[in-house]
């Protein structure tokens, strides 16, 4: 920190404080990015090397977590296993190298596919929704406004199992809990409190002057909403989606309390992966993996939109 | 034609600006009233059902013994028996103890280390932006599944993290069983914390350097204030409301603290990871507890309402400065 000069200064600041500050962060950087490396790497390898003492760097690449991930296996005598017919595939080959068969798909790509259903259904909503309320609370006069959007924002300082303890009792009466449906709504309105904080925010930047030009040539209010406002918005509107995509694909807890079965997401389900004594490792990185590349490649692509959006638009441009 | 047809537009565009607006919506379908409602309503109704509905009937409960695994038992109101049972029970009390331990720790590493960075960052050296993009990645993912993958870096005999130590530290591995030493466990989750929300932290101390404006280095250049003096009277102070806004949010955060830690302890080794949210669960789905536990939830609610706002006003008080 007890550098010779301030980045601001008149003065230029010297090409050795730059690259100072410049080597700490890169080292920093790459020092987070190690979990993230041997997440990978782990998913690649095969048991015996995932579980090898010095961890191993230099292996030779296997697709057996990925192979474990998705297939169900049974243990089969050698002898059986050689009457067998040839292999027909990859993972077919590795599995009898450990004398077990392929019994069937494993839960893993139903689960991850109601991730997809769940965080891309409950965003859609939460983004809808909060669009048309934020534009209400942004235009028009809402009595006690201030405290009804303050209070909206308040339930998220709930715990989540706080929540969860009537919710699973009402989904439980109405027939919800272990249902997409059920979860959907529920992210919808974790999500929408964020979703009209942020968005009225955005809207509240977009002069009105826009929409009563355009009332006054003859667009009524909803018109000049989609036509004017809708378009300024979009950033925002980006901005907001990726949030709460975030928050529903990354959501343990209601997950892990409220689903069993045929509604569960991929992070309660990851964890339990389990293979012969204890869990098995790379399989549950290569889960792991597929799970976070959505993820890894969203925040890369709209790097600027989430800036703007956790900053609440303080950083400008 | 065309003559008319321009005169009329001309004369239809004079009208329109003279008309007064109001009356130009009381013309033209829904009212901004009918607008309003139709366009918030929905927002509303749902949380209505699905944050506050619920909220009203954890009140509820809170004053029953009612029990989620036996739903057809008859249900009685035992009054404030279930606050009283809350409030005097030492596990709950050593609960928030351990929670505010973590709430603590990670708040101040990560501003000690997330204020370092944004400032770092600030000095625009080569590549900031995209190096500040790879710092953002651990925040963007899932805490119950990437915390899941630290226990296996956390494994004694086989683990990346105890080996990384030992390399640089000379201690064996054996003796760094994060997950299962009584004392380090909570620096564990405390580890994970802290790389995964650090950079919360350092963005929203970029966004404070940022809002500083030039010219008062400047002037401050201008007056032959050391850089120390300037990093002490100008940056901190000036970006301090945002760092304070990291920390209340982070706070909130942590006071919920669940993914990680029951994924990466379970509460454990006996008791001393066991946060807040843990007990809660313990109550509620597994003694099925119902009416306690609604009524930890109500006490744990109350209390992070009352000190946000206690730390709001403090904050509004710092920005008026």
């Amino acid at each position: 920190m007890s550098s010779a000069n301030s980045a601001h200064s008149v003065v230029e600041p010297s090409f050795t404080s730059k690259r100072i500050a410049g080597a700490i962060v890169i080292l920093y950087a790459l020092i987070t990015l190690i979990p993230l490396v041997w997440i990978f790497l782990t998913s690649i390898k095969s048991p015996p090397d995932s579980i090898s003492y010095p961890p191993k760097i230099v292996f030779t690449p296997s697709l057996e977590g990925y192979c474990n991930l998705l297939t169900t296996r049974t243990r089969q005598t050698p002898e059986y296993i050689a009457s067998l017919p040839e292999p027909t595939g990859t993972c077919d080959e590795v599995t009898r190298k450990r004398n077990m068969v392929i019994a069937g798909p494993s839960n893993f790509l139903p689960r991850f596919v109601n991730s997809l259903v769940i965080a891309f259904g409950s965003t859609f909503l939460a983004v809808l929704l909060g669009t048309m309320a934020a534009y209400g609370f942004s235009r028009f006069r809402v009595p006690l406004a201030d405290d009804l959007l303050f209070f909206i924002l308040s339930t998220r300082m709930m715990p989540p199992i706080a929540v969860a303890i009537p919710i699973y009792l009402m989904y439980r009466e109405l027939g919800l809990s272990d249902t997409a449906l059920g979860m959907i709504l529920l992210y919808t309105a974790v999500n929408v409190s964020l979703a009209v904080w942020l968005l009225k925010g955005f809207i509240d930047e977009i002069p009105r002057e826009y929409e009563e030009a355009a009332m006054i040539d003859g667009y009524t209010r909803l018109q000049a909403f989609r036509k004017v406002v809708l378009p300024q918005a979009t950033t925002g509107i980006a901005a907001t989606a990726i949030f709460c995509l975030i928050f529903a694909w990354n959501e343990y807890a209601f997950a892990a309390l409220l689903t069993s079965g045929s509604a569960q997401t991929a992070p309660p389900f990851i964890p339990t992966i389990i293979g012969e004594g204890g869990q098995d490792w790379p399989a549950v990185a290569a889960g792991t993996t597929i799970f976070l590349i959505p993820i890894l490649v969203f925040t890369i692509l709209l790097r600027k939109q989430l800036l703007r959006g956790i900053t609440f638009g303080a950083v400008r441009k | 034609m065309n003559i008319s047809n321009s005169i009329v537009e001309k004369a239809a565009d004079a009208t329109a600006k003279v008309t007064p607006i109001s009356v130009v919506r009381r013309v033209r379908g829904l009212s901004d009233r009918a607008i309003a409602w139709l366009f918030i309503a929905p927002a509303i109704v749902l949380l209505l059902a699905i944050n506050i509905f619920p909220l009203i009937w954890a009140i509820y409960l809170s004053f029953t013994n009612y029990r989620a695994n036996r739903p057809n038992a008859a249900v009685e109101g035992v009054g404030l028996r279930n606050y009283e049972r809350v409030l005097t029970d030492p596990d709950i009390w050593q609960a928030m103890q351990t929670t505010a331990h973590f709430v603590f720790w990670t708040i101040v590493l990560q501003t000690v280390i997330g204020f370092t960075l944004a400032y770092l960052i600030d000095r625009k050296f080569r590549g900031h932006a995209f190096w500040t993009t790879v710092i953002l990645i651990p925040m963007m993912l899932s805490p119950a599944v990437v915390g899941n993958f630290w226990r296996f870096l956390y494994e004694p005999q086989i683990g990346l993290f105890a080996y990384a130590v030992s390399w640089l530290s000379g201690i064996p591995t054996s003796d760094i069983r994060m997950l299962g030493d009584v004392s380090l466990a909570p620096w564990a989750i405390i580890i994970v914390d802290t790389w995964m929300w650090t950079p919360y932290v350092m963005l929203i101390c970029l966004a404070g350097l940022r809002s500083i404006p030039d010219y008062i280095y400047e002037a401050a250049e201008v007056d032959r204030a050391s850089a120390w003096r300037q990093f002490w009277s100008i940056t901190v102070p000036m970006a301090l409301p945002f760092i304070m806004l990291a920390v209340l949010f982070r706070g909130i955060e942590n006071f919920k603290m669940f993914d990680m830690v029951t994924l990466l302890t379970g509460g454990g080794p006996g008791s001393v990871t066991e946060v807040a949210s843990i007990t809660l669960k313990r109550a509620a789905f597994e003694s099925w507890a119902t009416g306690r536990a609604s009524a930890f939830a109500i006490v744990l609610f109350v209390a992070v309402f009352g000190l946000a706002n206690i730390y709001v006003k403090a904050l509004n008080k710092v920005k008026q400065r």
